[in-house]
């Protein structure tokens, strides 16, 4: 049997994948990040105000919340909604940015930079720094900075620089590249808080254990309102950590089976999509080794994806790990299905989903109807939608 | 001994210092890079570093990412620069030559046959930015069965131990980052870089190159005058992008750069 918490070794390898592949000049700064981090990881003091924090800024426990009308409709298992739409500023990102702008307080950083994709991450980063009274950077590609203006203005209101990049694809890969360019020149007085399960060592570990939160609260919360643990866990993987924020505390559960969910943007057959786990295979980027997409020649090649959370190239060491060991099955949807899941909780339910989020739906609703009553799924809802009303209101042909 | 160490060593019994120059394979055209390096060659460069193109080039300032972006949209690859390589090396035996670039490319190509057609069209050696020793292991023992140096970069920030650790496993020269940051970036505090260098020359024979922030002759002098050689990129990158004009602008800017160095006592 796979011991799940023998991952990653000291030098961060989660099996092949992972580790700290980065120029010489950041590896004292990811040498002073690890071991601040281990020390502050089982610091009383340290925990305790990152609990109060997750408590009474984040407003944690989220509700876990049976869809009772929607698992009606499916005609299947019962579906639970693990609500992170909930959380100050609507999605998981928070729970990291307020461990990673504590570990920079302890650190005594006074500057931080983020990046962002669908621009969530970069407003949990603004949020924090504007609590804090830090400095805050925050890059974007240029083609999000235009599909998200919403977020965009949301991070200006609240103090932070918005810096659209224009090179490469100008996508979430290219503004972490310029973060990391960024971190690299200014590595004295800046913390990089980085959105996701990626990046160099010991970035996905950490990011990894601020977002076990929700599978913490989500396996506490089944048990206490059924009794039993879920039989399925489902999660859109961008760069995965919402997926393995809910997946990790259940790892051990044999019982409980897993499905991390990829943007299929117009379709795996069409090779336009985000889904390196489906689709791609192993290479190095930003830091470690995971599955990518990605060239015969080596070059990563673009994504697409409706949803700018997940249009993403690469995914977090752990799941490429997972996806080895089989603990994990990943898969993906379309566009197409994500919008349609999209609308459907929004009028059954009266929850507006992220778009990221509803490709975990759009499976839900792929699974739920072949699963018998008494059956129970959870299912991250990472994040809420009213970022997205532009996008799907152009999809829709109107002129908000 | 490998061509590096042979040149260096010689550069050293002449008392001289070393010029590196870095220009990326396929910018702004294939059909420059070779003629261009023999260019460099002529003008009195000793080692030619030539850039992997690569889509996510992490470390690289603005001015090396549009050539890396430019080599691409030539559709430069990994065995193109291999390729170039080879017919450099069947005009020129002397220049020693080395590719800058980074992991996934050489990844997706496969260690064994990257070794093996390296060997085949006179590679000298390998710098690879974003593979630090802790992931080099398997890399490194493939290069060194097949002759190649490994060059590797050390920076302000490197630790004693650490560098010591880097230089252990260095052949060819050591790569001195003068300053945090991307290539082109910055302004230099020459004291800081003398200081850096006089601590790695106390535990390593390995010839120490250095390399960010080296714009013109004065530069250059300067920094040749504390260390085994300068390594010039970005100033040369960013004329090669002005067309035919920046093409003999980079030819004179490397001449007055031998020059400068060999001024220094």
């Amino acid at each position: 049997m796979t011991n799940f918490s023998s991952v990653p070794d000291n030098k961060g390898h989660f099996g092949v994948y992972g580790g700290r592949f980065v120029s010489e000049t950041l590896i004292h700064a990811l040498d002073e990040l690890s071991s601040s981090y281990q020390r502050l990881k089982d610091d009383a003091e340290f925990q305790r105000e990152f609990d109060a924090d997750l408590a009474h800024y984040v407003g944690r426990p989220s509700p876990l919340y049976f869809a009772k009308r929607w698992s009606r409709e499916l005609g299947g298992a019962r579906i639970f909604l693990k609500r992170e739409d909930l959380n100050h500023t609507g999605a998981h990102k928070v729970n990291n940015t307020i461990g990673q702008a504590l570990l920079a307080k302890y650190s005594g950083k006074s500057r931080i930079i983020a990046e962002t994709g669908a621009g969530q991450h970069g407003v949990a980063s603004a949020t924090v720094a504007a609590r804090m009274g830090l400095e805050c950077v925050v890059y974007m590609g240029a083609q999000d900075v235009q599909r998200q203006a919403l977020n965009v203005y949301r991070m200006k209101l609240l103090g932070a620089e918005v810096v659209p990049v224009t090179s490469g694809s100008q996508t979430l890969k290219d503004s972490m590249n310029e973060a990391m360019r960024d971190w690299v020149t200014n590595v004295d007085d800046t913390f990089y808080i980085i959105g996701t399960v990626a990046g160099p060592h010991p970035y996905p570990t950490l990011v990894r254990d601020f977002q076990c939160v929700i599978g913490r609260e989500a396996r506490q919360q089944c048990l206490a309102q059924t009794g039993r643990l879920p039989d399925t866990l489902v999660a859109c993987v961008g760069g995965g950590s919402n997926a393995i924020g809910l997946f990790h505390p259940f790892l051990d559960d044999n019982d409980v089976a897993m499905v991390g969910v990829e943007a299929g943007g117009d379709g795996l057959e069409t090779g336009r999509h985000a889904a390196p786990l489906s689709c791609g295979r192993p290479g190095v980027l930003h830091g470690n080794r995971t599955y990518l997409m990605e060239d015969e020649n080596g070059q990563i090649i673009e994504t697409h994806s409706v949803s700018a959370g997940l249009d993403y190239p690469g995914v977090g060491p752990e799941h490429a790990w997972l996806k080895d060991t089989g603990r994990v099955e990943y898969t993906a949807v379309n566009d197409d299905e994500a919008l349609q899941a999209f609308r459907e909780l929004t009028l059954v339910e009266g929850i507006m989903p992220a778009l990221e989020s509803s490709h975990a739906l759009a499976q839900v609703k792929k699974m739920a109807p072949a699963m018998k009553p008494e059956q129970i799924i959870i299912v991250n809802l990472s994040g809420r939608g009213d970022k997205d009303i532009l996008t799907v209101a152009e999809i829709d042909g109107i002129t908000v | 001994m490998s061509r590096i160490a042979q040149r260096l060593n010689e550069l050293a019994s002449e008392n001289r210092k070393a010029l590196v120059a870095y220009v990326v394979a396929g910018d702004p055209a294939k059909s420059v890079t070779v003629p261009f390096m023999h260019s460099l060659a002529e003008r009195g460069t000793d080692i030619i570093e030539l850039g992997v193109p690569f889509s996510d080039p992490m470390a690289e300032g603005p001015t090396i990412q549009r050539a890396h972006e430019r080599a691409l949209e030539n559709n430069t690859s990994l065995r193109d620069a291999l390729d170039m390589v080879a017919e450099f090396r069947s005009d020129n035996q002397h220049t020693a030559v080395i590719l800058m670039g980074y992991a996934n490319p050489v990844e997706a190509m496969g260690y064994q046959d990257f070794c093996a057609r390296a060997v085949e069209v006179g590679l000298d050696g390998v710098l690879t930015v974003d593979l630090p020793p802790e992931e080099a292991a398997d890399f490194n023992a493939m290069l060194a069965d097949h002759g190649l140096d490994t060059i590797y970069l050390v920076s302000p920030t490197t630790d004693s131990d650490r560098a010591k650790t880097i230089a252990n496993i260095a052949t060819g020269f050591l790569y001195y980052v003068s300053l945090k940051g991307v290539t082109g970036a910055g302004s230099l505090d020459l004291e800081d870089v003398r200081k850096n260098i006089a601590k790695l020359k106390a535990f390593t024979t390995v010839p120490v190159c250095v390399g960010f922030g080296i714009k013109d002759a004065d530069s250059a002098r300067s920094l040749a005058s504390i260390a085994d050689g300068v390594v010039v990129g970005s100033a040369i990158v960013e004329l090669l992008a002005q067309g035919d004009t920046g093409l003999m602008k980079a030819e004179s800017l490397v001449s007055e750069l031998r020059l400068a160095i060999d001024e220094v006592e």
